[in-house]
């Protein structure tokens, strides 16, 4: 395979000024991740530990196997919602290797608000769960949750995906084959005792765990008996008469060991990838990306710098590298895995469209898995360029992303506006992972095209109602108008609300896609069926 | 005396070893490079083994065990005859100092390369071997073996003797009516007991006096005769560390005498070879301490020892046996030997140091040499995938190093010791690593009696564990999980830096000795792994050698770590010496599980038939407490833990329903 040259002079100012705004959105990044990772208050930490309990992400390192990685998801969720400190909304969830196999893990952090379930909690715990699904990977619930948070039951418990949606899906995967593990390490209460009664195997912490439809305050009320805790659900309760739960442990790390050995002998089919080979280092630095990605989303660079460092030995085999251009594809391996890559290099065109359209073709005709970069402003506009059926090609793209039956994979790496998005697979195109990172953009358009637009159509309000609109008048209809876009562009934004799995490092970008793909061989490829391209 | 031999010696161009491993293997080295025919015998069990493919040509003699096969004179002659062999070299033990084979041999028109046969006689009874030396001029233990009983007759004794004596029971053995008398006041004493005491065990009070040897030492001499009345020594051999007469170390030259010392020694030895008219190799035997040496027996054969001698003057001391077995004069007079520096053997053994070093079996899984030196020599029979059985000697190989002096080749032995990993047997490899790391060792300061004193402190590894040790632990242990953690290709799963997106990741190792428990965690942060003991941090690398040790690098310093499992139990060693640690499982520990259920429902339906404690009893776990009858069955309830029964719930004749209480019971508090 060829090798991409790298044509980056390493040693100017402009590369220089560009690491340097890097590293400041990679430190916030870090600054921002590490208090996520602490959890709740030093108050209630302290006070879970003091039950001879372990932090959620302790858990987690005990239950993966020693020293594996773990592809965490989404650990800004919920970032500066709910007062700020349901960090990572309450909930760690992530890919990680169990006794070898992959598998999705989901962990109440009972030191945020007991663990109790915000809007996000519930939107981030069915994220897991697709993941799980799409990828067929068991999963393992770690327990520890007071359930739904009350005040806001209106966001969490009627609609389609809401907090019945859990226990839906731990109903289909089990159908599916997909085994469904709870460790109940704290309550369980209400619907969260669905969540071991709806799993395949379960097992209990002793004096520790609890499972019942309704607490003693609750049944109290409902009918005078008083009842503690541990008589009411513990793990006396479920393990001898209740038959509730499978597996009787007598703290965290014996139910870890356990949750283990259920992994072990699960008997699942090893993941049969295919043409997997020896995965290379890129020949460039990783840390190049710092200076190659410019501090101004609009100032245009060559996406082909960014493949070099992502991909295995800098080798990349372009399609159609002449046609096209502002679209750029081809195929490449990233840890061995074969992938065939669509990044953009300007502007959507007819032909970038439908070049991207056919190498969607190509890739799910050989079920490569493919992975999206994404960098665009949108399609052309104009006269010249509607004319031209740019919406029948850009509707063509749109179409082979939307029904590929290949893994897809996003890493937003600069602007994603407008139709743009949906053409380079975003969140709504149901990738199996997407990412961003922290210098990236998402919105329907700029801000500074909003204001725009919004203006001109104000002003022709105004001017033919006729009245007058001063330039300051119009500044300051303006300013709130990409202020607005500012906030709910930026990546914090999108990953607080869930429109991405995470913020990465670019340094991280070929480990975290590695890792997703390679998680990705568990499910097999079934044979894409396109809907009707418009030609 | 002349030599016996019918069989007259002359320049033989075959020889048949009758031996196996490594004495075999060494003789047949020789041999060959002499030119000579070299043949083997070999067992069933011995098919495979080294000196049989080492050979020209090997012959079957039998089933595995010894007695039917290397034992066996009729089957060994019968072997030299059918292959042709003219000369039959015995090794050492089996065979060698059979006077029957001697003679068979000679019957059978073969060379025994070996003493001649009165020789052998001469020195196979121990009390005519000593009346034989001491008219001889060779120094004995003083001692009175004499018919008068009277405590005068044996103070006397005593006093020629000099004190401490040793009062023993004629008829004795095994320790029984032995007493040291330190002087003559003790004697009247020591001599009353050891009568009662031999009375007792022997039925017969006839006690003698010898002179007690204080802290013995066991040195013996190399001694060469050719047939044409030449007897030389080739220097001394120190082989004082024994355990229960087993020698494990042994050196050359001893350490404990000065040059007149040894002068005397090695002339009393060739007085000793003299005096039996001895051909070929032979080892006299002194037991020595600072007031003498005095004679105990002599071997007549090659000494598993021998190596030390040919380390430091150079000879090939089985070329010499074949040279004088040609009739050749020996190849140097006596003041053409001469040694240069020092030199030990250690014997490795397959056993168990840990159990009282019961000879260990099993099949070498991996057989792994310290790296070749000229200083260096090992003199083994076996490789990977040999089964050792319990048909033969435990000895797998000898270890052999030279150095300048002393202080070198201990620390030469002490650095191959450390080079060699032998899997799938239980070895003594450790044990003579401890032994010889004892400063005593390095000090000479030793007796006989040394290694049964130190043998706690020598078997049991050391249990102090400093952050240097649990930085080699840990790293064992992840070099073990790298092996099985990543069986194929790299994956950005395994790559053992405990990646993540947010926060880092800390990882608890716990590891127990009987000195309790050991606690660190490693910290996987971006920049690499970080060990924490007792709250302080320090970057912690490792990798694999070429020789499958492990490169530690720990607190800006990087160690070479030995490590080998057993399950969970890791042995390791590292340059502060050799320990034990249990690596401990900390998601399955203490498997008690859910306790039993403290209650006493009725597992079913049915009637009581008898009640079987009282209320208030306290009650063992098990005890029966009730029986009743369900379904045709008779089930008995018990108490699940100790406690006490509260009351009970129930009488005789009661039918009672599935999950009914039938009694109160108060565990006891844990």
């Amino acid at each position: 395979m060829p090798v991409l040259p790298s044509e980056i002079d390493n040693r100017s100012a402009e590369f220089a000024a560009n690491v340097a705004a890097m590293r400041t959105l990679v430190d916030d990044l870090r600054e921002k991740l590490a208090v996520a990772a602490v959890g709740g208050s030093p108050e209630a930490r302290a006070r879970h530990m003091a039950r001879n309990k372990l932090l959620a992400r302790e858990r987690i390192d005990l239950l993966l196997d020693p020293g594996t990685a773990f592809l965490e998801i989404a650990p800004l969720a919920a970032h500066g919602l709910y007062g700020g400190d349901v960090h990572s909304a309450g909930v760690v969830a992530g890919v990680g290797r169990i006794s070898g196999r992959d598998c999705m893990v989901v962990a109440n952090d009972a030191t945020i608000k007991g663990g109790t379930y915000h809007p996000m909690t519930v939107k981030k715990h069915l994220r897991a769960q697709d993941i799980a699904r799409e990828n067929n990977l068991p999963c393992i619930y770690m327990v520890d949750s007071g359930g739904a948070f009350l005040p806001q039951q209106d966001e969490i418990f009627p609609d389609e995906r809401n907090f019945g949606r859990i226990f839906y899906n731990q109903a289909r995967m089990s159908a599916a084959g997909i085994p469904q593990i709870a460790i109940v390490m704290g309550s369980c209460t209400a619907g969260g005792a669905y969540v071991p009664a709806m799993s395949d195997e379960s097992i209990i912490v002793r004096n520790q765990g609890t499972i019942f439809l309704g607490g003693p305050p609750l049944v109290k009320a409902a009918t005078g008996e008083v009842v503690t805790a541990e008589d009411l659900g513990g793990a006396e309760v479920h393990s001898r008469q209740s038959g509730v739960v499978d597996h009787y442990a007598n703290d965290d790390h014996h139910a870890i060991g356990i949750a283990r050995s259920i992994v072990a002998s699960t008997n699942l089919p090893a993941p049969s990838p295919r043409n997997v080979i020896a995965p290379r280092d890129p020949l460039y630095p990783a840390e190049d990306l710092y200076g190659i990605v410019p501090s101004d989303l609009r100032k245009p660079y060559d996406v082909h710098e960014v493949i070099a460092r992502i991909v295995d030995g800098s080798e990349f085999d372009e399609f159609k590298q002449l046609f096209g251009k502002t679209l750029v594809c081809g195929t490449a391996h990233i840890w061995g895995h074969p992938v065939g890559i669509i990044a953009n290099n300007g502007v959507l065109f007819s032909e970038s469209a439908q070049k991207g359209a056919h190498f969607i073709e190509l890739c799910s005709q050989r079920q490569t898995p493919l992975v999206f970069l994404q960098n665009i402003t949108g399609f052309m506009v104009g006269q010249k360029y509607e004319a031209g059926g740019i919406a029948k090609d850009g509707a063509k793209l749109v179409t082979a992303v939307a029904t590929t039956s290949v893994p897809k994979y996003t890493v937003v790496i600069g602007g994603s506006y407008g139709a743009g998005n949906y053409g380079m697979c975003g969140r709504a195109y149901s990738p199996r992972f997407m990412w961003m990172w922290p210098n990236a953009r998402i919105a329907v358009m700029g801000g500074e095209s909003a204001a725009t637009v919004l203006g001109i159509i104000k002003r022709e309000g105004i001017e033919k109602a006729g009245g007058t609109w001063s330039e300051d008048e119009e500044e300051s209809f303006k300013a709130p108008i990409r202020a607005q876009y500012e906030v709910q562009g930026n990546p914090y934004y999108a990953t607080a609300r869930l429109w991405d799995d995470g913020i990465i490092d670019p340094a991280d970008t070929r480990r975290v896609l590695g890792l997703a793909l390679s998680a990705g061989t568990n499910a097999p490829i079934e044979p894409t069926r396109f809907g009707v391209f418009r030609m | 005396m002349t030599p016996s031999h019918k069989t007259a010696p002359y320049r033989f161009d075959s020889v048949l070893i009758a031996n196996r491993g490594e004495i075999a293997c060494r003789i047949i080295r020789t041999a060959r490079s002499m030119g000579l025919r070299t043949l083997a015998v070999y067992s069933e069990a011995d098919q495979h083994a080294q000196h049989v493919s080492l050979a020209d040509e090997a012959l079957m003699i039998g089933p595995a065990a010894a007695r039917d096969s290397y034992l066996r004179i009729d089957r060994v002659i019968a072997a030299a005859i059918e292959s042709g062999a003219q000369a039959i070299h015995p090794g050492y033990g089996f065979l060698s100092e059979n006077v029957a084979f001697a003679q068979a041999c000679d019957e059978a028109g073969i060379v025994f390369i070996g003493p001649p046969v009165a020789a052998i006689e001469a020195m196979g009874s121990k009390s005519a071997a000593k009346a034989l030396m001491a008219s001889s001029g060779v120094p004995l233990v003083p001692g009175y073996h004499g018919a008068g009983q009277d405590i005068e007759t044996l103070g006397r004794a005593a006093e020629e003797c000099q004190y401490p004596v040793l009062i023993k029971a004629s008829a004795g053995g095994g320790g029984k009516g032995m007493r040291i008398a330190n002087s003559a006041e003790d004697l009247p004493e020591a001599v009353a007991a050891a009568r009662r005491e031999a009375k007792a065990s022997f039925g017969n009070d006839h006690v003698l006096v010898e002179k007690f040897i204080q802290r013995p030492r066991h040195i013996e001499v190399q001694i060469f005769g050719d047939h044409h009345g030449n007897v030389v020594s080739l220097f001394d051999r120190e082989c004082t560390l024994q355990r229960r007469h087993q020698k494990v170390l042994e050196e050359a030259p001893s350490s404990s005498l000065d040059e007149s010392q040894r002068d005397a020694i090695c002339e009393a030895a060739r007085s000793a070879g003299r005096a039996v008219g001895y051909t070929g190799a032979g080892t006299v035997e002194f037991v020595a301490n600072d007031d003498g040496f005095y004679f105990i027996e002599m071997n007549t054969r090659l000494q598993v020892e021998h190596p030390v001698t040919e380390m430091i003057t150079g000879l090939d001391l089985v070329e010499w046996q074949l040279r004088v077995a040609f009739g050749e004069p020996l190849p140097l007079a006596q003041d053409q030997i001469s040694r240069r520096g020092h030199s030990f053997e250690a014997r490795i053994y397959a056993e168990d140091p840990e159990s009282g070093f019961l000879p260990a079996t099993g099949t070498i899984a991996e057989w792994r040499q310290p790296e070749p030196a000229e200083w260096l020599r090992i003199d083994s029979g076996f490789r990977t995938g040999d089964a050792i059985t319990a048909n033969y000697d435990p000895m797998i190989a000898k270890l052999i190093v030279h150095g300048d002096d002393r202080r070198q080749a201990l620390h030469r032995l002490n650095r191959a010791l450390d080079g060699f990993r032998i899997t799938g047997v239980k070895t003594n490899v450790a044990f003579l690593k401890t032994l010889a790391s004892r400063p005593e060792v390095a000090a000479g300061d030793m007796d006989t009696g040394f290694i049964e004193r130190e043998l706690t402190t020598l078997v049991t590894p050391q249990l102090d564990i400093s952050p240097a040790d649990l930085a080699a632990a840990v790293a064992a242990v992840l070099m073990r999980e790298r092996a099985t953690l990543t069986p194929g290709q790299a994956s950005p799963w395994t790559m053992g830096d405990g990646w993540m997106l947010a926060g880092s990741r800390r990882r608890r190792f716990d590891f127990e000795n009987a000195g309790g428990l050991h606690r660190a965690f490693l910290h996987y942060r971006r920049s690499g792994t970080e060990l924490e003991v007792e709250s302080v941090v320090h970057p912690l690398d490792f990798a694999r050698r070429d020789d499958d040790r492990i490169d530690v690098f720990f607190r800006g310093r990087k160690e070479v770590v030995d490590a080998l499992w057993s399950g969970r139990t890791l042995d390791f060693v590292t340059p502060r010496g050799r320990r034990r640690v249990h690596h401990v499982d900390i998601l399955s520990k203490a498997f008690e599980a859910a306790g039993p259920d403290p209650s006493f429902r009725a597992p079913m339906p049915g009637v009581i038939q008898q009640i079987l404690a009282e209320p208030g009893a306290h009650l063992l776990r098990g005890t029966p407490v009730l029986v009743m009858e369900a379904m045709k069955m008779e089930h008995t309830i018990r108490a699940p833990v100790d406690g006490r029964l509260v009351t009970l719930n129930c009488r005789v004749g009661d039918l009672v329903e599935e999950g009914e209480n039938l009694a109160a019971f108060e565990a006891d508090a844990p």
